[in-house]
């Protein structure tokens, strides 16, 4: 049995067919081609699979594709501009805030959530709100450093 | 698999009594879909109750809270009013889970996936909270204590689910409070658990309180004992001995990896009289 879903995707109206158990995450790799958002763990711990869900931040593989009818998502594709990067991203090349990669979208997609939140948080609220996204490579200060600093460009946009 | 996602109360219920396979019911997903993907449940029959009336909103209800079975963490958090009135209540929920987990995890879920550690079910029953469960019938309101039958298992027949979960009103002097012990600083399920709730005299004597624990039993304890030996007092040292002794005795907690037996009694005792404290000291109590 297979299921129509209609939904918004960084903005543009998307339709795909989808298992009914499909995750919001296989369907958007699998189906959309969208492949940032990455399955580390699949059961909610790593965070890898970040996505916006009607703005708010989830597991993309805590979801089920069919729920996503007629909701908005937003994934680490539509936060450039073009070829322009999102300060966040900018960010996170300067600051050496990645080595492997893999938890990068799902950082990237959780932080921009929290500074439209939180435009200047302490470095304890930036870690409360990544406890999340587990990196097994950088390490979290630089991943921190990397958020503070695109907060302070941001905040002075 | 079959998904649904029904408009109405009673189309919900119709659609669960008619299955003859596995059913279970949609919320936030954050214990579902894992369950789904480890094999440990392989529903015939997936009823979303989000389009329901009422299950994504928190609404004033007789001076309290109605909170809809499809409603947040997140949005727990953001309401500033809930927060006023039942802070242990919304801290408990915020602590499931990550960032991720709150946008989607819902404290019917937490009821019902019925967890010993669950950590919002201690807080709800201190709070002396009532779920409205629907079926085939009436809806009837139940007791939050009254769910739980054992880790894994709740009370509920076939057919019927949990649509809300409601907090009565607060008076002045009120306050509740919920600390649970891990091991970690964030991210982690309970070892132990313990949820306040109490209210004052003009003079700061404790008038009323109830006491739960969670993670020392197969479900959530309401422990009388507790909350009897803080009553009549202003929470001095001999009422907070006899508050962490009534805990400890009521747990009867399982050792493993994560606690021993006594320890999870000890420390059960411990958080019972911290928790008495931040409730007090919120309730606008002296010491």
């Amino acid at each position: 049995m297979s299921v129509t879903v209609s939904t918004t995707v960084n903005g543009d109206s998307v339709d795909f067919v989808c298992a009914p158990d499909e995750t919001l995450l296989d369907a958007l790799r699998g189906r959309l081609g969208l492949t940032g958002a990455k399955e580390g763990c699949g059961t909610g711990d790593c965070g890898a699979c970040s996505v916006t869900l009607n703005g708010r931040l989830v597991c993309s593989c805590l979801v089920l594709a069919v729920e996503a009818e007629g909701q908005e998502i937003a994934t680490v594709e539509g936060m450039a501009a073009g070829e322009t990067l999102h300060p966040l991203q900018r960010a996170f090349i300067d600051h050496a805030a990645l080595q492997c990669g893999i938890c990068t979208p799902g950082i990237l997609v959780a932080a921009k959530a929290l500074l439209e939140k939180t435009p200047d948080p302490s470095d304890e609220e930036v870690r409360y709100w990544l406890a999340g996204n587990l990196c097994r490579c950088t390490g979290y200060d630089k991943i921190v450093r990397a958020v503070q600093a695109a907060a302070a460009e941001m905040r002075r946009a | 698999m079959r998904y649904e996602k029904p408009q109405t109360v009673a189309e919900a219920a119709r659609l669960l009594s008619a299955e003859k396979g596995v059913a279970r019911i949609l919320a936030g997903g954050t214990d579902m879909l894992v369950q789904m993907k480890s094999g440990m449940v392989e529903p015939d029959l997936l009823v979303d109750i989000k389009a329901l009336p009422g299950t994504r909103t928190i609404v004033k209800e007789a001076g309290g809270f109605r909170i809809g079975a499809g409603v947040s963490g997140a949005q727990l958090s953001e309401d500033a009013d809930l927060k006023a009135a039942w802070p242990g209540v919304v801290e408990a929920a915020n602590l499931i889970g990550s960032t991720q987990v709150q946008g989607r995890c819902t404290m019917v879920g937490n009821l019902c996936n019925a967890s010993p550690a669950a950590d919002s079910v201690p807080a709800l029953v201190a709070a002396g909270a009532k779920v409205r469960v629907a079926g085939r019938g009436a809806g009837r309101d139940v007791a939050v204590e009254e769910i739980p039958a054992g880790p894994g298992k709740t009370k509920l027949k076939k057919g019927e689910f949990i649509t809300s979960v409601f907090l009565p009103a607060r008076g002045a002097r009120c306050a509740d409070a919920y600390l649970r012990f891990i091991p970690r600083t964030e991210m982690d399920i309970a070892v132990a658990s313990a949820a306040v709730n109490l209210s004052l005299d003009e003079k700061g004597v404790i008038k009323d309180a109830r006491v739960a624990l969670g993670a020392v039993a197969p479900t959530v304890v309401l422990c009388e004992p507790a909350a009897k030996a803080i009553i009549g007092t202003r929470l001095d040292d001999a009422a907070l001995e006899k508050l962490a002794a009534a805990c400890s005795a009521a747990a009867k907690p399982i050792d493993d990896k994560r606690g021993s037996v006594e320890y999870r009694k000890d420390v059960v005792g411990v958080l019972a009289k911290r928790a008495a404290r931040i409730a007090y000291t919120r309730a606008g109590g002296q010491k």
